[in-house]
Protein backbone atom coordinates (compact mmCIF):
# COMPACT_ATOMS: atom_id res chain seq x y z
CA UNK A 1 0.00 0.00 0.00
CA UNK A 2 1.35 3.81 -0.99
CA UNK A 3 2.85 5.39 1.88
CA UNK A 4 0.29 8.83 3.15
CA UNK A 5 3.20 10.92 2.11
CA UNK A 6 2.98 9.76 -1.19
CA UNK A 7 -0.37 10.23 -2.15
CA UNK A 8 -2.12 13.55 -3.79
CA UNK A 9 -4.40 15.17 -1.42
CA UNK A 10 -7.76 17.07 -2.97
CA UNK A 11 -8.16 20.71 -1.54
CA UNK A 12 -11.38 19.08 0.34
CA UNK A 13 -8.48 16.67 1.97
CA UNK A 14 -8.57 18.92 5.79
CA UNK A 15 -12.42 18.93 5.38
CA UNK A 16 -12.52 15.42 5.13
CA UNK A 17 -10.31 15.26 8.28
CA UNK A 18 -12.82 17.70 10.46
CA UNK A 19 -15.73 15.81 9.41
CA UNK A 20 -14.03 12.70 10.79
CA UNK A 21 -13.88 10.64 7.43
CA UNK A 22 -11.55 7.18 7.20
CA UNK A 23 -9.36 8.15 4.29
CA UNK A 24 -8.09 5.20 2.05
CA UNK A 25 -5.52 5.75 -0.58
CA UNK A 26 -7.26 5.68 -4.31
CA UNK A 27 -5.99 5.88 -7.46
CA UNK A 28 -3.05 7.84 -5.69
CA UNK A 29 -4.72 10.04 -3.70
CA UNK A 30 -5.75 10.25 -0.31
CA UNK A 31 -9.54 9.93 -0.48
CA UNK A 32 -12.64 9.35 2.03
CA UNK A 33 -14.12 5.90 1.67
CA UNK A 34 -16.88 6.86 4.54
CA UNK A 35 -17.66 9.24 7.13
CA UNK A 36 -19.05 8.60 10.55
CA UNK A 37 -22.60 8.01 9.31
CA UNK A 38 -21.22 4.53 7.61
CA UNK A 39 -22.10 3.51 3.94
CA UNK A 40 -24.99 2.08 4.38
CA UNK A 41 -26.56 5.26 5.77
CA UNK A 42 -24.81 7.06 3.21
CA UNK A 43 -26.01 5.15 0.21
CA UNK A 44 -29.74 5.73 1.68
CA UNK A 45 -29.14 9.49 2.98
CA UNK A 46 -28.41 10.07 -0.78
CA UNK A 47 -31.48 8.29 -2.22
CA UNK A 48 -33.51 10.26 -0.17
CA UNK A 49 -32.10 13.74 0.30
CA UNK A 50 -28.68 15.01 -1.27
CA UNK A 51 -25.21 13.85 -1.01
CA UNK A 52 -22.10 15.80 -1.36
CA UNK A 53 -19.35 13.87 -3.14
CA UNK A 54 -15.58 15.27 -3.87
CA UNK A 55 -14.50 13.79 -6.89
CA UNK A 56 -11.61 16.19 -7.24
CA UNK A 57 -9.01 13.94 -8.08
CA UNK A 58 -10.59 13.18 -11.42
CA UNK A 59 -9.16 14.42 -14.61
CA UNK A 60 -10.66 17.60 -15.82
CA UNK A 61 -9.00 19.32 -19.13
CA UNK A 62 -10.32 21.21 -21.85
CA UNK A 63 -9.77 20.95 -25.59
CA UNK A 64 -9.30 24.25 -27.28
CA UNK A 65 -9.58 25.16 -30.64
CA UNK A 66 -10.52 27.57 -33.52
CA UNK A 67 -13.60 26.27 -33.67
CA UNK A 68 -16.01 23.92 -32.51
CA UNK A 69 -16.45 21.86 -35.44
CA UNK A 70 -12.39 21.29 -35.59
CA UNK A 71 -12.25 20.63 -32.09
CA UNK A 72 -15.09 18.16 -32.10
CA UNK A 73 -13.54 16.15 -34.86
CA UNK A 74 -10.47 16.05 -33.17
CA UNK A 75 -12.11 14.24 -30.98
CA UNK A 76 -14.57 12.25 -32.82
CA UNK A 77 -11.20 10.45 -34.14
CA UNK A 78 -10.46 8.70 -30.83
CA UNK A 79 -14.23 8.55 -29.89
CA UNK A 80 -17.34 6.73 -31.06
CA UNK A 81 -19.61 9.50 -30.65
CA UNK A 82 -21.24 12.55 -32.04
CA UNK A 83 -19.33 15.58 -30.89
CA UNK A 84 -19.95 17.82 -34.03
CA UNK A 85 -23.59 17.86 -33.32
CA UNK A 86 -23.30 18.22 -29.31
CA UNK A 87 -24.83 21.70 -28.72
CA UNK A 88 -24.07 24.40 -26.99
CA UNK A 89 -24.70 24.30 -22.71
CA UNK A 90 -24.54 20.07 -23.69
CA UNK A 91 -22.84 17.14 -22.20
CA UNK A 92 -22.81 13.65 -23.66
CA UNK A 93 -21.25 10.46 -22.04
CA UNK A 94 -18.32 8.86 -24.26
CA UNK A 95 -15.27 6.10 -24.08
CA UNK A 96 -12.15 6.37 -25.55
CA UNK A 97 -11.24 3.58 -27.97
CA UNK A 98 -8.14 2.46 -28.84
CA UNK A 99 -7.28 0.74 -32.36
CA UNK A 100 -9.45 -2.95 -31.18
CA UNK A 101 -12.06 -0.69 -30.75
CA UNK A 102 -11.61 -1.27 -26.91
CA UNK A 103 -12.03 1.00 -23.98
CA UNK A 104 -8.82 2.97 -22.67
CA UNK A 105 -11.16 4.72 -20.52
CA UNK A 106 -14.59 6.53 -20.02
CA UNK A 107 -15.44 9.94 -19.47
CA UNK A 108 -17.83 13.37 -19.80
CA UNK A 109 -17.66 15.74 -22.74
CA UNK A 110 -19.44 19.25 -22.45
CA UNK A 111 -19.38 22.22 -24.57
CA UNK A 112 -19.69 25.34 -23.27
CA UNK A 113 -22.89 27.60 -23.35
CA UNK A 114 -21.33 31.21 -24.24
CA UNK A 115 -20.18 31.76 -27.99
CA UNK A 116 -16.88 33.39 -26.96
CA UNK A 117 -16.20 29.87 -25.51
CA UNK A 118 -17.23 28.25 -29.23
CA UNK A 119 -13.86 25.64 -29.75
CA UNK A 120 -13.90 24.58 -26.40
CA UNK A 121 -14.21 21.11 -24.79
CA UNK A 122 -14.16 20.09 -20.85
CA UNK A 123 -13.64 17.02 -20.69
CA UNK A 124 -13.89 14.92 -16.73
CA UNK A 125 -11.82 11.73 -16.77
CA UNK A 126 -11.16 9.20 -14.33
CA UNK A 127 -8.46 9.49 -12.18
CA UNK A 128 -6.80 6.46 -12.52
CA UNK A 129 -6.59 6.91 -16.37
CA UNK A 130 -5.73 10.58 -16.48
CA UNK A 131 -1.91 10.64 -17.18
CA UNK A 132 -2.93 7.96 -19.93
CA UNK A 133 -5.64 9.80 -21.16
CA UNK A 134 -3.70 13.00 -21.86
CA UNK A 135 -0.91 11.31 -23.08
CA UNK A 136 -3.11 9.55 -25.90
CA UNK A 137 -5.16 12.54 -26.65
CA UNK A 138 -2.19 14.85 -27.02
CA UNK A 139 -0.40 12.84 -29.57
CA UNK A 140 -3.58 12.37 -31.55
CA UNK A 141 -4.72 16.43 -31.67
CA UNK A 142 -3.73 18.47 -34.80
CA UNK A 143 -1.37 21.01 -34.23
CA UNK A 144 -4.28 23.64 -34.17
CA UNK A 145 -6.37 21.84 -31.35
CA UNK A 146 -4.46 21.69 -27.94
CA UNK A 147 -4.98 20.09 -24.45
CA UNK A 148 -4.97 21.91 -21.38
CA UNK A 149 -4.87 19.76 -18.21
CA UNK A 150 -6.30 21.56 -15.52
CA UNK A 151 -4.78 21.21 -12.03
CA UNK A 152 -6.36 23.88 -10.22
CA UNK A 153 -9.86 23.35 -10.07
CA UNK A 154 -11.60 20.84 -7.19
CA UNK A 155 -14.75 18.89 -8.82
CA UNK A 156 -17.71 18.03 -6.34
CA UNK A 157 -20.92 16.50 -7.11
CA UNK A 158 -24.38 17.00 -5.43
CA UNK A 159 -26.28 14.24 -5.59
CA UNK A 160 -29.95 13.52 -4.15
CA UNK A 161 -33.82 14.34 -4.85
CA UNK A 162 -32.59 17.20 -2.75
CA UNK A 163 -29.79 18.39 -4.83
CA UNK A 164 -31.67 20.70 -7.11
CA UNK A 165 -33.34 22.96 -4.20
CA UNK A 166 -30.43 23.30 -1.98
CA UNK A 167 -28.04 24.41 -5.33
CA UNK A 168 -31.04 26.59 -6.25
CA UNK A 169 -30.44 28.58 -2.82
CA UNK A 170 -26.51 29.01 -3.99
CA UNK A 171 -26.96 29.49 -7.84
CA UNK A 172 -30.43 30.06 -9.14
CA UNK A 173 -30.14 29.37 -12.77
CA UNK A 174 -28.95 25.76 -12.01
CA UNK A 175 -33.00 24.96 -11.18
CA UNK A 176 -33.39 25.88 -15.20
CA UNK A 177 -30.57 22.93 -15.99
CA UNK A 178 -31.75 20.17 -17.78
CA UNK A 179 -29.98 16.59 -17.55
CA UNK A 180 -26.56 16.25 -19.18
CA UNK A 181 -26.85 20.50 -19.33
CA UNK A 182 -23.58 21.73 -18.37
CA UNK A 183 -23.22 25.60 -17.80
CA UNK A 184 -21.17 28.69 -15.70
CA UNK A 185 -22.74 29.69 -12.47
CA UNK A 186 -22.19 31.84 -9.38
CA UNK A 187 -22.56 29.96 -6.42
CA UNK A 188 -23.01 32.48 -3.73
CA UNK A 189 -20.47 34.77 -5.73
CA UNK A 190 -17.84 32.13 -6.74
CA UNK A 191 -17.51 31.44 -10.73
CA UNK A 192 -18.00 27.85 -11.34
CA UNK A 193 -19.24 25.48 -13.77
CA UNK A 194 -22.10 23.23 -13.10
CA UNK A 195 -23.22 20.13 -15.01
CA UNK A 196 -26.68 18.49 -14.40
CA UNK A 197 -25.46 14.90 -14.02
CA UNK A 198 -23.07 12.64 -12.41
CA UNK A 199 -23.27 8.57 -10.76
CA UNK A 200 -25.73 7.55 -8.52
CA UNK A 201 -28.52 7.41 -11.12
CA UNK A 202 -30.41 10.51 -8.91
CA UNK A 203 -30.59 13.99 -10.08
CA UNK A 204 -27.87 16.56 -9.26
CA UNK A 205 -25.04 18.33 -10.07
CA UNK A 206 -21.27 18.17 -10.68
CA UNK A 207 -19.86 21.33 -9.30
CA UNK A 208 -16.40 22.69 -11.10
CA UNK A 209 -14.86 24.81 -8.46
CA UNK A 210 -11.43 26.54 -8.03
CA UNK A 211 -9.72 25.17 -5.53
CA UNK A 212 -9.34 27.80 -3.40
CA UNK A 213 -13.00 28.20 -3.54
CA UNK A 214 -13.59 24.51 -2.99
CA UNK A 215 -13.88 24.23 0.78
CA UNK A 216 -16.36 27.51 0.43
CA UNK A 217 -18.58 25.99 -1.64
CA UNK A 218 -18.62 22.44 0.09
CA UNK A 219 -19.22 24.01 3.64
CA UNK A 220 -22.07 26.31 2.05
CA UNK A 221 -23.89 22.90 0.87
CA UNK A 222 -23.43 20.96 4.03
CA UNK A 223 -24.22 23.60 6.43
CA UNK A 224 -28.03 22.65 4.82
CA UNK A 225 -29.61 19.87 6.53
CA UNK A 226 -30.31 18.24 3.88
CA UNK A 227 -27.16 17.45 2.51
CA UNK A 228 -24.33 15.26 3.93
CA UNK A 229 -20.70 14.50 2.92
CA UNK A 230 -20.80 10.90 0.89
CA UNK A 231 -17.62 8.39 0.78
CA UNK A 232 -16.41 6.58 -2.14
CA UNK A 233 -17.92 3.36 -0.23
CA UNK A 234 -21.58 4.56 -0.98
CA UNK A 235 -20.58 6.34 -4.52
CA UNK A 236 -19.54 2.88 -5.57
CA UNK A 237 -23.06 0.67 -4.02
CA UNK A 238 -25.27 3.70 -5.38
CA UNK A 239 -23.22 3.59 -8.96
CA UNK A 240 -23.40 -0.15 -9.21
CA UNK A 241 -27.82 -0.12 -8.27
CA UNK A 242 -27.93 2.58 -11.32
CA UNK A 243 -26.40 -0.11 -13.49
CA UNK A 244 -23.50 2.62 -14.15
CA UNK A 245 -20.45 0.96 -15.60
CA UNK A 246 -16.96 1.80 -13.04
CA UNK A 247 -14.26 2.15 -15.62
CA UNK A 248 -11.14 -0.87 -14.94
CA UNK A 249 -13.87 -3.66 -13.84
CA UNK A 250 -16.95 -3.55 -15.70
CA UNK A 251 -15.40 -1.75 -19.00
CA UNK A 252 -11.75 -1.96 -19.73
CA UNK A 253 -9.40 -2.35 -22.54
CA UNK A 254 -10.93 -6.23 -23.18
CA UNK A 255 -14.04 -5.17 -23.79
CA UNK A 256 -15.64 -2.81 -26.67
CA UNK A 257 -18.71 -0.40 -26.05
CA UNK A 258 -20.73 -3.62 -27.38
CA UNK A 259 -20.02 -6.19 -25.46
CA UNK A 260 -20.15 -3.36 -22.55
CA UNK A 261 -23.12 -2.59 -23.87
CA UNK A 262 -22.81 1.13 -23.47
CA UNK A 263 -23.69 1.65 -27.11
CA UNK A 264 -25.97 4.83 -26.42
CA UNK A 265 -22.92 6.50 -26.39
CA UNK A 266 -22.61 5.96 -30.36
CA UNK A 267 -24.84 8.05 -31.84
CA UNK A 268 -25.95 6.72 -35.77
CA UNK A 269 -23.64 9.15 -37.51
CA UNK A 270 -21.08 7.45 -35.72
CA UNK A 271 -22.12 3.88 -35.77
CA UNK A 272 -22.78 3.87 -39.18
CA UNK A 273 -19.46 5.40 -40.67
CA UNK A 274 -17.05 3.51 -38.30
CA UNK A 275 -14.47 6.06 -38.36
CA UNK A 276 -12.90 5.66 -35.01
CA UNK A 277 -10.40 3.51 -33.53
CA UNK A 278 -11.73 -0.35 -34.22
CA UNK A 279 -14.26 0.71 -35.98
CA UNK A 280 -14.57 -1.98 -38.32
CA UNK A 281 -14.08 -4.77 -35.25
CA UNK A 282 -17.07 -2.75 -33.27
CA UNK A 283 -19.08 -2.00 -36.55
CA UNK A 284 -19.12 -5.96 -37.36
CA UNK A 285 -20.08 -6.59 -33.50
CA UNK A 286 -22.75 -3.85 -34.08
CA UNK A 287 -24.28 -5.95 -37.27
CA UNK A 288 -23.61 -9.54 -35.76
CA UNK A 289 -23.19 -9.32 -32.12
CA UNK A 290 -20.79 -9.86 -29.30
CA UNK A 291 -19.79 -13.39 -27.80
CA UNK A 292 -20.08 -12.12 -24.72
CA UNK A 293 -21.67 -9.12 -22.76
CA UNK A 294 -22.33 -6.97 -19.99
CA UNK A 295 -25.63 -8.08 -18.14
CA UNK A 296 -26.94 -6.88 -14.75
CA UNK A 297 -27.56 -10.12 -11.90
CA UNK A 298 -29.87 -10.44 -8.96
CA UNK A 299 -28.63 -12.72 -6.62
CA UNK A 300 -31.51 -14.70 -4.10
CA UNK A 301 -30.74 -14.65 -0.47
CA UNK A 302 -28.28 -12.20 1.02
CA UNK A 303 -25.17 -13.54 0.22
CA UNK A 304 -23.48 -10.79 -1.96
CA UNK A 305 -20.85 -12.03 -4.79
CA UNK A 306 -18.31 -10.13 -5.46
CA UNK A 307 -15.96 -9.08 -8.07
CA UNK A 308 -14.27 -12.22 -9.69
CA UNK A 309 -17.08 -14.40 -8.32
CA UNK A 310 -17.70 -17.36 -11.30
CA UNK A 311 -20.35 -17.48 -13.37
CA UNK A 312 -22.15 -20.63 -14.38
CA UNK A 313 -25.11 -21.98 -15.63
CA UNK A 314 -27.12 -24.59 -12.95
CA UNK A 315 -26.57 -27.85 -13.13
CA UNK A 316 -22.80 -27.63 -14.97
CA UNK A 317 -19.31 -26.67 -13.75
CA UNK A 318 -18.35 -24.66 -16.81
CA UNK A 319 -17.52 -21.51 -15.53
CA UNK A 320 -19.25 -18.92 -18.26
CA UNK A 321 -18.63 -15.08 -17.13
CA UNK A 322 -17.40 -13.97 -14.39
CA UNK A 323 -18.99 -10.64 -11.72
CA UNK A 324 -17.02 -7.83 -12.57
CA UNK A 325 -18.88 -5.43 -9.33
CA UNK A 326 -21.06 -6.40 -7.12
CA UNK A 327 -22.00 -6.12 -3.54
CA UNK A 328 -25.09 -5.52 -1.84
CA UNK A 329 -28.30 -3.02 -2.91
CA UNK A 330 -28.90 -0.82 0.40
CA UNK A 331 -31.84 0.52 -1.78
CA UNK A 332 -32.90 -2.78 -2.37
CA UNK A 333 -31.93 -4.48 0.88
CA UNK A 334 -30.33 -7.47 -1.80
CA UNK A 335 -27.52 -8.33 -3.50
CA UNK A 336 -26.73 -7.57 -6.98
CA UNK A 337 -23.79 -7.68 -9.39
CA UNK A 338 -22.79 -7.14 -13.35
CA UNK A 339 -20.64 -9.26 -15.15
CA UNK A 340 -19.78 -11.36 -18.45
CA UNK A 341 -22.02 -13.73 -19.89
CA UNK A 342 -22.18 -15.03 -23.37
CA UNK A 343 -24.78 -13.54 -25.50
CA UNK A 344 -27.11 -16.63 -25.99
CA UNK A 345 -27.44 -16.38 -22.03
CA UNK A 346 -27.96 -12.69 -21.52
CA UNK A 347 -31.87 -12.47 -22.16
CA UNK A 348 -33.26 -10.87 -19.08
CA UNK A 349 -34.84 -13.86 -16.29
CA UNK A 350 -31.73 -16.30 -17.60
CA UNK A 351 -30.90 -18.34 -14.44
CA UNK A 352 -27.64 -18.74 -13.87
CA UNK A 353 -25.14 -19.08 -10.76
CA UNK A 354 -22.75 -17.28 -9.07
CA UNK A 355 -20.27 -19.16 -7.00
CA UNK A 356 -19.19 -17.47 -3.96
CA UNK A 357 -16.74 -19.47 -1.48
CA UNK A 358 -17.35 -23.03 -2.91
CA UNK A 359 -20.81 -22.59 -3.19
CA UNK A 360 -23.63 -21.86 -6.01
CA UNK A 361 -26.21 -18.62 -5.50
CA UNK A 362 -28.84 -18.89 -7.58
CA UNK A 363 -28.88 -15.96 -9.68
CA UNK A 364 -31.19 -13.83 -13.00
CA UNK A 365 -30.10 -12.02 -15.12
CA UNK A 366 -31.89 -9.01 -14.56
CA UNK A 367 -32.78 -5.40 -16.20
CA UNK A 368 -30.78 -2.78 -15.30
CA UNK A 369 -30.80 0.19 -14.03
CA UNK A 370 -31.82 -1.89 -10.84
CA UNK A 371 -33.26 0.84 -9.24
CA UNK A 372 -35.09 3.76 -11.41
CA UNK A 373 -33.04 6.74 -12.47
CA UNK A 374 -34.59 9.74 -11.23
CA UNK A 375 -32.61 12.24 -13.82
CA UNK A 376 -34.25 16.00 -14.66
CA UNK A 377 -36.00 15.78 -17.78
CA UNK A 378 -37.07 19.76 -18.54
CA UNK A 379 -40.39 19.88 -19.40
CA UNK A 380 -40.62 20.99 -22.81
CA UNK B 1 -16.36 -17.86 33.41
CA UNK B 2 -14.02 -15.80 31.55
CA UNK B 3 -13.53 -13.61 28.44
CA UNK B 4 -10.59 -14.11 25.96
CA UNK B 5 -9.49 -12.19 22.72
CA UNK B 6 -7.45 -13.16 19.60
CA UNK B 7 -5.40 -10.88 17.38
CA UNK B 8 -8.10 -11.15 14.35
CA UNK B 9 -10.40 -9.44 16.57
CA UNK B 10 -12.77 -12.15 18.24
CA UNK B 11 -13.56 -12.44 21.59
CA UNK B 12 -14.39 -15.74 23.58
CA UNK B 13 -16.40 -15.93 26.14
CA UNK B 14 -15.48 -19.69 28.20
CA UNK B 15 -18.51 -21.33 30.02
CA UNK B 16 -17.59 -24.84 31.02
CA UNK B 17 -16.20 -26.44 27.89
CA UNK B 18 -18.04 -24.35 25.59
CA UNK B 19 -17.02 -20.91 24.01
CA UNK B 20 -19.22 -18.23 22.48
CA UNK B 21 -17.46 -16.82 20.25
CA UNK B 22 -18.24 -12.76 18.29
CA UNK B 23 -16.03 -10.16 17.19
CA UNK B 24 -14.91 -6.97 18.72
CA UNK B 25 -16.42 -4.05 18.20
CA UNK B 26 -13.01 -2.65 16.81
CA UNK B 27 -13.45 -5.10 14.38
CA UNK B 28 -17.30 -4.16 13.70
CA UNK B 29 -16.05 -0.63 13.67
CA UNK B 30 -13.40 -1.33 10.85
CA UNK B 31 -15.62 -3.53 8.78
CA UNK B 32 -18.62 -0.76 8.59
CA UNK B 33 -22.08 -1.82 7.94
CA UNK B 34 -22.53 -5.55 8.00
CA UNK B 35 -25.07 -6.93 5.81
CA UNK B 36 -24.86 -10.47 5.51
CA UNK B 37 -23.43 -13.25 8.36
CA UNK B 38 -22.61 -16.92 6.77
CA UNK B 39 -22.73 -19.14 9.94
CA UNK B 40 -21.02 -22.79 10.44
CA UNK B 41 -22.90 -25.36 10.83
CA UNK B 42 -23.63 -27.09 13.90
CA UNK B 43 -22.01 -30.68 14.15
CA UNK B 44 -19.11 -29.74 12.15
CA UNK B 45 -15.66 -29.95 13.53
CA UNK B 46 -13.01 -27.47 12.82
CA UNK B 47 -9.35 -26.78 13.63
CA UNK B 48 -7.81 -23.46 14.83
CA UNK B 49 -7.21 -20.88 12.32
CA UNK B 50 -10.20 -22.24 9.84
CA UNK B 51 -12.22 -20.25 8.10
CA UNK B 52 -15.54 -21.02 9.94
CA UNK B 53 -17.74 -18.11 9.17
CA UNK B 54 -18.33 -14.91 7.19
CA UNK B 55 -19.34 -11.57 7.66
CA UNK B 56 -19.82 -8.94 4.74
CA UNK B 57 -19.96 -4.86 4.97
CA UNK B 58 -21.65 -3.18 1.60
CA UNK B 59 -17.76 -3.23 0.75
CA UNK B 60 -16.42 -6.15 1.35
CA UNK B 61 -16.42 -9.73 2.72
CA UNK B 62 -13.99 -10.93 5.95
CA UNK B 63 -13.64 -14.20 7.39
CA UNK B 64 -14.35 -15.11 10.62
CA UNK B 65 -11.43 -17.81 11.80
CA UNK B 66 -11.85 -20.68 14.71
CA UNK B 67 -10.27 -19.36 17.39
CA UNK B 68 -9.45 -22.70 18.68
CA UNK B 69 -10.33 -26.36 18.19
CA UNK B 70 -13.68 -27.88 18.35
CA UNK B 71 -17.14 -28.58 17.11
CA UNK B 72 -19.19 -25.97 16.41
CA UNK B 73 -22.65 -26.68 19.00
CA UNK B 74 -24.71 -23.77 17.40
CA UNK B 75 -24.66 -20.51 14.67
CA UNK B 76 -26.16 -17.60 15.90
CA UNK B 77 -29.64 -17.61 13.69
CA UNK B 78 -30.43 -14.00 14.91
CA UNK B 79 -27.61 -12.23 12.56
CA UNK B 80 -28.88 -14.47 9.30
CA UNK B 81 -32.06 -12.23 9.64
CA UNK B 82 -30.25 -9.50 11.19
CA UNK B 83 -27.13 -8.87 10.07
CA UNK B 84 -26.69 -4.88 11.76
CA UNK B 85 -27.13 -6.42 15.15
CA UNK B 86 -23.10 -7.03 14.36
CA UNK B 87 -22.89 -3.48 14.63
CA UNK B 88 -25.62 -2.89 17.86
CA UNK B 89 -24.05 -5.49 20.05
CA UNK B 90 -21.10 -7.40 18.37
CA UNK B 91 -19.82 -8.11 22.01
CA UNK B 92 -23.39 -9.72 23.17
CA UNK B 93 -26.40 -10.17 21.56
CA UNK B 94 -24.66 -10.78 17.80
CA UNK B 95 -22.31 -13.66 18.66
CA UNK B 96 -21.52 -15.76 15.57
CA UNK B 97 -21.30 -19.35 17.06
CA UNK B 98 -20.67 -21.62 20.06
CA UNK B 99 -18.04 -24.15 20.20
CA UNK B 100 -17.15 -27.33 21.81
CA UNK B 101 -13.55 -26.90 23.17
CA UNK B 102 -11.30 -29.62 21.58
CA UNK B 103 -7.92 -28.58 23.53
CA UNK B 104 -8.61 -26.05 26.40
CA UNK B 105 -4.60 -25.48 26.73
CA UNK B 106 -5.03 -23.28 23.09
CA UNK B 107 -7.10 -20.72 25.64
CA UNK B 108 -3.70 -20.11 27.49
CA UNK B 109 -1.97 -18.53 24.13
CA UNK B 110 -4.94 -16.15 23.61
CA UNK B 111 -5.26 -12.73 25.04
CA UNK B 112 -6.47 -11.05 28.47
CA UNK B 113 -9.19 -8.25 27.36
CA UNK B 114 -6.45 -5.87 28.62
CA UNK B 115 -3.71 -7.38 26.76
CA UNK B 116 -5.92 -7.14 23.63
CA UNK B 117 -7.20 -3.67 24.54
CA UNK B 118 -2.61 -2.69 24.32
CA UNK B 119 -3.05 -4.53 21.31
CA UNK B 120 -5.71 -2.56 19.50
CA UNK B 121 -3.87 0.65 20.17
CA UNK B 122 -0.57 -0.54 18.69
CA UNK B 123 -2.94 -1.11 15.41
Amino acid sequence: MAEAADLLQTPLFDLHNELGAKMVPFAGYQMPVQYPLGVLKEHLFTRESAGLFDVSHMGQAWLVGPDHETTARALEALVPSNMKELKPGKQRYTVLLNDYGNITDDLMVSRPLAAEDDGRLMLVVNAACKDNDYKIIAAALPDNVKLEIVEDRALLALQGPKAAEVMALHAPEAAQMGFMEARPLEFDGISVIASRSGYTGEDGYEISIPAGAAEAVAKALLADERVQAIGLGARDSLRLEAGLCLYGHDIDENTTPVEGNITFCMQKRRKEAGDFPGGARVLKQLAEGTNTIRVGLKLEGRAPAREGAEIRVPGTQEVIGRVTSGGFAPTLGAPIAMGYVPSNLAEIGTELELVVRGRALAAKVSAMPFVAQRYYRKPK
Amino acid sequence: MSTYFTKDHEWLLVEGDVATVGITDFAQSQLGDVVYVELPESGKNVAQNDEVAVVESVKAASEVYAPVDGEIVEGNELLVDEPAKVNEEPEGAAWFFKIKLGNTTQLEELMSEADYKAFVETL
